[in-house]
């Protein structure tokens, strides 16, 4: 065993960025279930956002447009999702199947001519002096735009959802659809905003595996993070905050699992490849012991008649 | 009343159009435990697939499942598969043995190739490569390549093919260059680019400056590239899109003459179950191009050894060599026959840290 082989800088910035497409998916899905929809389709809008923004970042050589692509892509997908639940009123469950299977489908088809292309390199923040604060710099400092503009949507998202009235109309409509439409908001409207929203941050989570994670494309390079998002909500309880600890718990560990591995430590290496997935449920788990239960309306449908 | 008989009757003729043209065809079917576009392991056997319709022309209708997870799932698969009127399937995963098992003794009319397995039934065949003669060839270069002397490894699972691989790639390594240290990552998939990126990070990070993978994906490549002053060997696939650097060389898995064969055995008749282990010499395994990021006296062993593995004077594993605990393995010039290399769950003496169960 070598734990010195470990460097914990080079560790907590892996991680913040291991965590970072988690955090997109994850939230943009947050939103759209606060306003009582349950968008299965995060993988596939997820792997649409990451061929968009792939192709358009190698087209342009601009990463920035790529991203700006990606949450395009992804929030266009999201309306196929949209028109099926809200307007023709099919169900949620298997319209988000539907949506993660074609998403799959059509990136695949999409990417096809950039399979093996290098995509244009993001540059850093540049902070300027203080990227040189010894060990801060590095860790908190030395990262790409969208990394951080993860972490601003977590507390936009929160302080949106918390303090103002767009927040509350949003939730009145998770809770409650027929007392939101009593009340004289357009729930289909509101509804179809925010998965639209969702659609656009999975489709930034998914250009950020592809375009800064790996960067590469390969089919199906999303491979369950997704799914993962979707269950980080509920773990999560709803809330924007747990949410990010949730995601950096996760990318954290993960990603620790793998340097001890490499450092050689004498743990069964089957125990650290769960322990993600463990340490993250439990710690969602003891928290959520509170009274925070799903938005009431969650995945029913809505018609004005009914 | 002639609606119906009219629908009846023309529901029949076209049940008979098709049972007679799945008479003509042969119908082939692979399951896949990746995307076909992930470059590396499921890209290979699809390419064999495509040279298996481009053989056989309209004799042959293929069809395939991709990304099917190893276990219930694929058994499921299987079974559409055989339902739907596959004469012979292609199992292409390590984790698909049982499921492939399960699923031949419910259709014995029903051929199945398993790859990378050992279990075997009167309709199951397996075939697989010798992939570590290949990896003694990347074990060499890596070796004489090192500067750190720390050499990166992203295993998948702890089955016998990957570990035969680490060991055989340490042998030589080890060969090579004396100084030489193993570290290994299991990254517990095939198929995660994402993941695969960060166990590349990682080892990069600890020091490595070779990384060696397992895994069907090109992100390791990507992360290599991304780290500079680091290489890499293309796994199951050419890779060549990372050439002549990070990639300096890779393995490369020919599925297409086996595929070809075995269909072939089917239409005639002659097909029966049987284990096919092919290397470098029948041509199963190929040895990509071995890029000028390495230098000329290395490339020119590299070569040596792969013709001495080729033409049989050569086994990579040939003794002396002892087991990780200490005790022994071969004795001085004595190689190890296929019954240990396919069942091989040990490490080789001089590699740290143990194998999960």
């Amino acid at each position: 065993m070598d734990l010195s082989a470990i460097n914990p800088i080079l560790f907590v910035a892996g991680f913040l960025v291991a965590a970072t497409p988690l955090i997109f998916a994850a939230l943009g899905e947050l939103v759209v279930e606060k306003s009582g929809v349950l968008n299965l389709g995060v993988e596939g809008m997820m792997i649409s956002g990451a061929i968009c923004g792939f192709a358009v970042a190698v087209e342009t050589g601009s990463p920035l447009a790529g991203f700006a692509a990606a949450a395009i892509g992804g929030a266009v997908l999201s309306l196929l999702f949209a028109f099926l639940t809200q307007i023709t009123l099919a169900n949620q469950v298997a319209s988000g199947l539907a949506l993660t299977l074609f998403g799959l489908g059509l990136s695949a088809l999409l990417g096809q001519s950039y399979v093996g292309v290098k995509p244009p390199r993001m540059a850093e923040v540049n902070f300027g002096p203080l990227h040189d604060i010894p060990v801060l710099g590095p860790v908190l400092f030395s990262h790409d735009i969208i990394l951080y503009l993860g972490i601003t949507l977590v507390a936009a998202v929160w302080v949106m959802l918390k303090y103002t009235r767009a927040g509350l109309i949003l939730r009145a409509v998770g809770e409650s659809h027929d007392a939101a439409h009593a009340l004289g908001y357009k729930v289909v409207r509101i509804r179809t905003l925010a998965i639209m929203f969702g659609g656009a941050c999975a489709g930034l989570g998914g250009a950020y595996i592809s375009l800064i994670r790996v960067p590469q494309w390969t089919e199906g390079m999303t491979a369950g993070v997704g799914w993962i998002a979707l269950a980080l909500v509920v773990f999560a309880s709803w809330k924007p905050w747990r949410l990010l600890l949730g995601a950096y718990l996760f990318g954290g560990i993960t990603q620790l699992q793998l340097n001890l591995q490499g450092a050689g430590v004498a743990i069964p290496v089957e125990y650290l490849a769960m322990s993600p997935y463990l340490i993250t449920i439990l710690v969602l788990v003891v928290l959520s012991a509170d009274k925070s239960a799903a938005p009431a309306s969650l995945g029913r449908n809505f018609h004005a008649s009914s | 009343m002639k609606l119906t008989t009219l629908m009846a009757s023309a529901a029949l003729a076209a049940s008979l159009a098709s049972g007679a043209m799945a008479q003509d065809k042969t119908k082939v079917g692979f399951v896949f435990v990746g995307p076909v576009g992930d470059g590396g392991w499921t890209y290979e056997h699809n390419e064999g697939r495509l040279a298996l319709e481009e053989e056989f022309g309209d004799a042959v209708e293929t069809v395939f499942v991709e990304s099917v997870a190893e276990g219930p799932d694929s058994e499921r698969v299987m079974t559409q598969m055989a339902l739907n009127g596959a004469d012979l399937i292609f199992t292409t995963s390590f984790g698909y043995m049982d499921p492939t098992i399960n699923v031949a003794a419910k259709f014995p009319d029903v051929k199945f190739e398993h790859a990378t397995g050992y279990k075997r039934a009167d309709n199951v065949s397996t075939y697989s490569a010798r992939f570590y003669e290949g990896r003694a060839i990347q074990g060499h270069i890596a070796g004489k390549m090192t500067e750190s002397n720390i050499i990166g490894y992203i295993g998948s699972f702890p089955i016998p093919e990957v570990i035969r691989g680490i060991n055989s790639a340490y042998i030589h390594a080890k060969k090579a260059n004396p100084d030489v240290e193993f570290k290994i990552v299991w990254a517990y998939t095939w198929f995660d680019p994402a993941k695969e990126a960060d166990a590349a990070k990682v080892l990069i990070e600890q020091g490595a400056d070779v990384v060696l993978q397992h895994t069907d994906s090109t992100a390791p490549q990507a992360a290599a590239q991304e780290a500079g002053n680091v290489i890499t060997f293309g796994q199951a696939s050419d890779m060549a899109q990372y050439a002549p650097s990070p990639r300096v060389s890779s393995i490369i898995d020919n599925w297409a003459p086996y595929y070809i064969q075995r269909t072939k055995a089917v239409m005639d008749g002659t097909w029966e179950s049987m284990d096919t282990w092919a290397g470098i010499g029948e041509g199963m395994v190929g040895i990509g191009e071995i890029t000028d990021a390495v230098p000329a006296d290395v490339k020119e062993e590299a070569l040596a050894l792969k013709e001495s593995i080729a033409d049989g004077s050569y086994h990579p594993f040939t003794g002396p060599l002892k087991k990780q605990d200490g005790s022994d393995f071969l004795a001085e010039g004595e190689t190890a026959d296929d019954g240990t290399l396919a069942s091989m769950n040990f490490y080789v003496e001089g590699i740290t840290g143990s194998i999960p169960d």
